[in-house]
């Protein structure tokens, strides 16, 4: 055969199997609002990067008449490309093959693009559009999911691992995303649950939707499985670019520096914040009077909100941000915040990432569900993610900080490297109404009129104790700044900070709260 | 689209947020009375009540197998109650206490919700 004609096989052949699970198919996963496996590495990647491997798998399965049926690629796209011109590994399973159903094969090729994204040291993103295990493969296919968890915990740490969920992703598939780092979700797309609502409704009699069950707004807004909402597949992609343009490739790097940017002039840092410690306001906008160009990534924007989370830079280099919340629930520490912020530190010190802390809240939430819901076990995971974190750590305590949640938003004491106040700061192991009642009981329950006594402790202590001074007295607090001042230090600490070094006692590793 | 997502004040606490109707509410921490907004999931919370021990609820969804007692009839502490199908388990509830009886809500082959009230004692 003529050189010429095999390549005509060759490109016939790549065509047919580029196809996927044929016209029929791809219509119906383009009528769901979807685009196809391939349409979607290519709108994410750099155009024309992308190089795909496997092409030509084809599956394992014997029995149930499998062997006769033709599952191009088995049902899922692997290769590698650039974004922003920098290395990354990517699968997407492909819906309108077998559903997308993961089988022996289908397996070993993730796992195959997982392997070489961790030996590369670069970054793995993960689009899941699958019905779950096939069934005609059996144990194969639970094989197949093991080793795929399995290599997301080996690589923990090491890359970033993202995770799209662009379609269903039910039964044992979802805990491949729940390993990674990152989970983007799209409104009326991404679907998770374990068991879904067929399986509710027979075996338990309760219906519910699938959207209701695990839609996006779901785990963007109960769970807390999400870090990333969007409302279509293109906006997905954008927030995917942004968030690795603030990230470093691989635990050896550093984020990459950006040209240094002011913040906008709008959020004007002395009228954000009120005096009075009752009073709430956006923690948001103090973030986005601090960070370059007002420039703020916000993760899990939509869950457990009384704590922020995000990336931002500082002078061009990106910095994690952690910040109680005014505006929501007071700030308080509760389970769901504390454990949206000790995983956060933890990404950011696996992959050297300073972090910022803005302290403003009154301690942790009171309530009997908050304490049988374990905000005692969740509470400490921030306590241990804070000691643990070796990175620079800067924390600004803009106004109260009260107790137990004093100690916990990365106080000196868990080894702060710099640890700023502001004059509006009230550092105090209770508010003043809580810590008078105490203090003052037997005076206030003998006065003549015990509410005016009451009101007269409450102030007294407030002048004594509700300010950053007694705290500076002792060295807890490094310096009492002008709000106005917080960037030009913050940008100092991250230069001081620069080769920060320390280590502590030999241990294969902890044991934290989770 | 991002408009629907924000968190919304109902005066310009935020920059960047319009004026809109969401109302503050009042949550106290050790005694301060603190201006702020509840999030869905704390308006949301389960308010605690005291477990009651002639209550016998099921702990797992499931389907009801048999019932193995009648309204009226006397049962001592650990009398099997009924049993409880649930992932496959067949889990036979028994008598907290000794007592009678007073009512029971279920007949073999129901499909139970988690924390449905099965049986009453008295």
């Amino acid at each position: 055969m003529p050189l010429k004609k095999k390549i005509q096989e060759l490109k016939k052949k790549r065509e047919e199997v580029q196809m996927g699970g044929g016209e029929k198919a791809i219509e119906k996963q383009l009528s769901m609002g979807k685009l196809t496996a391939r349409e979607r590495i290519v709108s994410l990647l750099d155009r024309d990067s992308f190089h795909e491997y496997d092409l030509f798998v084809e599956h394992e399965a014997r029995d149930f008449n499998m062997d006769k049926k033709v599952l191009h690629g088995d049902g899922v796209v692997i290769g590698t490309g650039t974004i922003n011109d920098e290395p990354i590994a990517i699968f997407a399973q492909d819906f309108t093959v077998a559903g997308g159903s993961l089988g022996l094969m289908h397996a070993r090729k993730i796992t195959k693009i997982m392997d070489h994204a961790l030996k590369m040291r670069m970054p793995l993103i993960g689009i899941n559009d699958s019905g779950g295990a096939r069934i005609q493969e059996g144990v194969n296919s639970l094989a197949g999911y093991g080793e795929i968890f399995f290599r997301n915990t080996l690589s923990s740490g090491v890359i970033p691992q993202i995770s799209v969920i662009l379609g269903p992703c039910a039964g044992g598939a979802v805990y491949s995303p729940a390993l990674t780092d990152f989970v983007f979700v799209v409104e009326n797309i991404s679907k998770m649950f374990i068991t879904g609502p067929e399986v509710i409704k027979t075996v338990l009699g309760e219906e519910i939707s699938m959207e209701d069950l695990g839609g996006a707004r779901v785990h963007s807004e109960i769970t807390g499985n999400a870090h990333f909402f969007a409302v279509s597949e293109k906006e997905c992609f954008e927030q995917i670019e942004k968030l690795l343009s603030f990230i470093p490739w691989n635990n050896n790097m550093k984020a990459p520096k950006k040209e240094p940017k002011l913040p906008k002039a709008k959020y004007n840092i002395d009228n954000i914040v009120p005096g009075d410690a009752k009073q709430p306001y956006d923690i948001r906008d103090v973030v986005k009077a601090i960070v370059d160009d007002s420039d703020f990534l916000e993760v899990q924007e939509l869950w457990a909100q009384n704590m922020v989370i995000g990336f931002g830079r500082i002078n061009g280099e990106t910095c994690g941000f952690v910040c109680n919340q005014p505006l929501v629930l007071a700030g308080v520490l509760d389970v769901d915040s504390s454990d949206k912020a000790a995983r956060f530190i933890r990404y950011c010190d696996a992959f050297n990432i300073p972090i910022i802390t803005l302290v403003d809240l009154p301690g942790y939430l009171p309530g009997i569900d908050q304490e049988h819901a374990g905000v005692i076990r969740h509470g400490a995971k921030i306590l241990y993610a804070y000691s643990e974190a070796t990175v620079p750590k800067a924390t600004v305590i803009v106004r109260k900080a009260y107790g137990g949640g004093y100690i916990a938003m990365s106080s000196r004491h868990l080894r702060s490297d710099f640890v700023f106040a502001w004059p509006t700061a009230e550092i105090a192991v209770m508010g003043p109404e809580g810590a008078a009642n105490i203090i003052f009981r037997k005076e206030i329950m003998s006065a003549e009129d015990p509410e005016e006594m009451r009101k007269q402790k409450v102030a007294e202590y407030k002048e004594k104790f509700a300010n950053p001074y007694v705290a500076a007295a002792r060295g807890y607090v490094d310096s009492v700044i002008e709000p106005v001042e917080t960037r030009k230090l913050l940008i100092h600490a991250i230069e001081v900070a620069k080769n920060k070094s320390i280590s502590g006692p030999k241990k294969k590793h902890g044991v934290p709260p989770f | 689209m991002k408009s629907q997502k924000k968190i919304k004040a109902e005066d310009t606490t935020s920059v960047d947020s319009e004026k809109t109707t969401a109302k503050y509410q009042t949550l106290i921490v050790h005694g301060t009375k603190f201006r702020t907004l509840f999030n869905k999931k704390y308006e949301n919370r389960k308010k605690w009540s005291k477990p009651n021990e002639n209550h016998i609820l099921s702990f797992i969804p499931g389907t009801i197998l048999k019932v193995m007692v009648k309204e009226g009839q006397k049962v001592s502490k650990d009398t099997p109650l009924l049993i409880l199908e649930a992932m496959k388990m067949e889990n036979t509830l028994f008598a907290p206490i000794s007592g009678k009886v007073k009512k029971v809500n279920v007949k073999a082959n129901d499909k139970v919700p988690k924390g449905t009230l099965l049986i009453e004692l008295e």
